[in-house]
């Protein structure tokens, strides 16, 4: 069974009076533990499709199916649910709660699981550690660099052990080096058998994945 | 999302930007610092007369003779029209009644005083010992009239402020004789100087003895009977009794009217009751005003830390975890002020208190509380709709704003 499968796919915007089709008759399978990068200009859909497949948003018709089960007919509480357990997202900009320090924004998805404290800030703790941050907990992200702000994120994404990563231009707000240290630690996750999905417009990073899918005007173009 | 998490992430975010919760909680704190304020004072108001008229005697009944005529014209009245005599053995009977503390009988006539060769024209007032503790009086010099049978009263008088200033000047008038028509008395007592009280200045009367008084004015009748109930509730029950009574001893007529200052006082009651209930509307206006900064607050708080809701959807965060969250927040605010609210509104009633210490300015209980829940549900009511607009945010737009 594979992990996800995506058929016949449609996501359809309106702007206006027209409509922008984002995605058309898109199919797409992914087994577990695989490593993606998913390419494209900007406004190839890409985008729209990694928030498809980390249900931020419903396809206009299709079926997606994560690990077997059709999860676009779950309520918006169900899916909130899937997103909790199964899915780490990592973005381009960070996205930490400015006010939390490293530990309060790793804890954030523990928390909203309704993790007990105690075991909340052990795991925290040894993500921390695990990812060299450990002198950073009481830090709040104007106090960290851009490759920290990036580290407490990735921490963040896989402290509930999510099945898939989904990543959306995970270095695009860091310099070569940092960038180049974040991806090194996503793709040791995904060695360790985690799915990483990852957009991005660079070729440099996407020929790094081990499948490459090419999008274009909302189109599968290329899937090697 | 636990419930406690809840709060300390709703806290965080509160004192995550101080200067806008101080602004709001100050907002509402000043709402509920108004009501508790002006109602103080409204009620302080209604206490200070109430006050004013319980020094004057409360708990009065007076018996007057003859029907006040409210029911028409009946001709049976029309017949056995003519009042009986409300006499001093009448009086005298009402002090056995169960709900009756102290009995006053009161005639009143006028008569010259001379004294010295001064001579004025002086109201008297004919009672016994009672009357001192029924009416509250207070005397300035000596003792009032002694306690002796009602029928055989010793020629003493004690004097009223003004008259006693009129007839010795700065000259001591105690154990002095005055002339009353043809009778000599001697002052025993000045009264205090006091003012109006149920439309007699008592510092221009002089008081003498009931039975002297109807001697002189050559009358059986009384004017007035001033009755004491034991207690405030006792009241309406005194007023019962006592025309039973003398309906009894009237050979089953009623022939006489009983008047309680509580009609009187009641009136004040609800008059000033009405007024502290205006005020408080008008200071929960304020209370409003605050709740709808509330919403405004809010609402901006939502437009601020959309990315921050987009993430916490991204994470799992159902829309219900999201809408509490910032409910929690808008709660806690309003509670935070009117806490701080109740403090300064306390704080005001206290320094009008100082200022003014014959003012007895405490906010009532139903206002303090229907202040702190007015804007406790302010703050609930308008925190709903930000609260809500947040948990419907799409988290792809959330997200893509920063």
């Amino acid at each position: 069974m594979p992990q996800i499968e995506l058929r016949n796919i449609e996501r359809v915007f309106t702007l206006g009076d027209s409509e922008v089709h984002a995605l058309r008759t898109l199919d797409l399978t992914v087994a577990a533990g695989e490593y993606i990068a998913i390419m494209g200009p900007s406004g190839s859909g890409k985008s729209t499709l990694l928030n498809l497949l980390g249900l931020l948003d419903r396809p206009n018709s299709g079926a997606y199916l994560l690990e077997g089960r059709d999860v676009t007919t779950l309520t918006a509480e169900e899916q909130a649910r899937v997103r909790r357990e199964r899915i780490g997202f990592v973005f381009q900009s960070f996205h930490l709660v400015p006010r939390l320090t490293a530990a309060e924004n790793v804890a954030l998805p523990m928390m909203l699981a309704g993790i007990p404290h105690g075991e909340r800030s052990r795991r925290v703790a040894q993500a921390l550690k695990d990812y060299g941050l450990a002198s950073r907990a009481d830090h709040r992200p104007d106090q960290l660099s851009g490759g920290q702000r990036q580290r407490v994120a990735i921490a963040r994404a896989t402290i509930m052990h999510p099945a898939m990563i989904l990543a959306d231009e995970p270095t695009g707000n860091l310099d070569r080096a940092t960038g180049e240290d974040v991806m090194a630690l996503l793709e040791g996750l995904n060695a360790g058998g985690v799915t990483l999905i990852v957009v991005t417009h660079d070729a440099a990073l996407g020929n790094r994945a081990r499948r490459r899918v090419a999008m274009e005007d909302g189109r599968k173009v290329e899937d090697r | 999302m636990k419930a406690a998490d809840i709060v300390r992430f709703a806290t965080g975010a509160a004192t995550g930007y101080p200067l806008r919760t101080a602004l709001l909680i100050l907002a509402m704190s000043i709402g509920v610092a108004a009501v508790v304020t002006l109602t103080a004072l409204g009620d302080g108001a209604r206490r200070y007369v109430i006050n004013e008229f319980s020094a004057l005697g409360s708990n009065l009944v007076v018996v007057l003779p003859g029907r006040s005529e409210t029911r028409g014209f009946n001709p049976a009245n029309a017949i056995t029209g003519t009042p009986r005599d409300l006499t001093i053995d009448d009086a005298q009977s009402l002090g056995r009644l169960p709900a009756v503390r102290r009995v006053a009988p009161l005639i009143i006539g006028t008569s010259e005083i001379s004294a010295g060769g001064k001579l004025r024209e002086v109201m008297i007032a004919g009672t016994t010992s009672e009357y001192a503790e029924v009416r509250r009086l207070a005397l300035a010099q000596g003792r009032f009239l002694p306690e002796e049978d009602w029928r055989r009263g010793s020629p003493y008088v004690v004097l009223g402020a003004t008259v006693r200033n009129d007839l010795f000047g700065s000259e001591p008038a105690i154990g002095k004789l005055v002339r009353l028509g043809d009778r000599r008395f001697r002052v025993i007592g000045v009264i205090n100087p006091v003012g109006t009280g149920l439309g007699m200045n008592s510092d221009e009367i002089v008081i003498v003895p009931v039975s002297l008084a109807q001697a002189m004015f050559n009358s059986n009748t009384l004017f007035r009977i001033l009755i004491e109930a034991r207690h405030r509730d006792a009241v309406e029950p005194a007023k019962a009794q006592v025309l039973k009574h003398l309906t009894e001893r009237h050979e089953g007529e009623e022939d006489v009217t009983v008047i309680t200052q509580d009609a009187v006082l009641a009136t004040f009651d609800r008059l000033l009751g009405a007024l502290t209930f205006g005020v408080a509307g008008i200071a929960a206006i304020s209370l409003a005003v605050a709740g709808i900064l509330v919403m405004n607050v809010m609402l901006v708080a939502v437009t601020q830390r959309t990315g921050e809701i987009g993430l916490l959807k991204a994470l799992g965060a159902t829309a219900d975890t999201i809408r509490n969250a910032f409910l929690a927040e808008a709660v806690m605010l309003s509670l935070a002020g009117a806490v701080v609210g109740y403090g300064l509104g306390q704080l005001g009633s206290a320094i009008i208190r100082q200022l003014y210490p014959a003012f007895p300015a405490y906010p009532p209980a139903w206002a303090v509380i229907a202040g702190l829940a007015t804007a406790l549900v302010t703050g609930i009511l308008f925190g709903v709709m930000p609260a809500r607009r947040a948990a419907r945010l799409d988290p792809v737009q959330a997200l893509a704003k920063r």
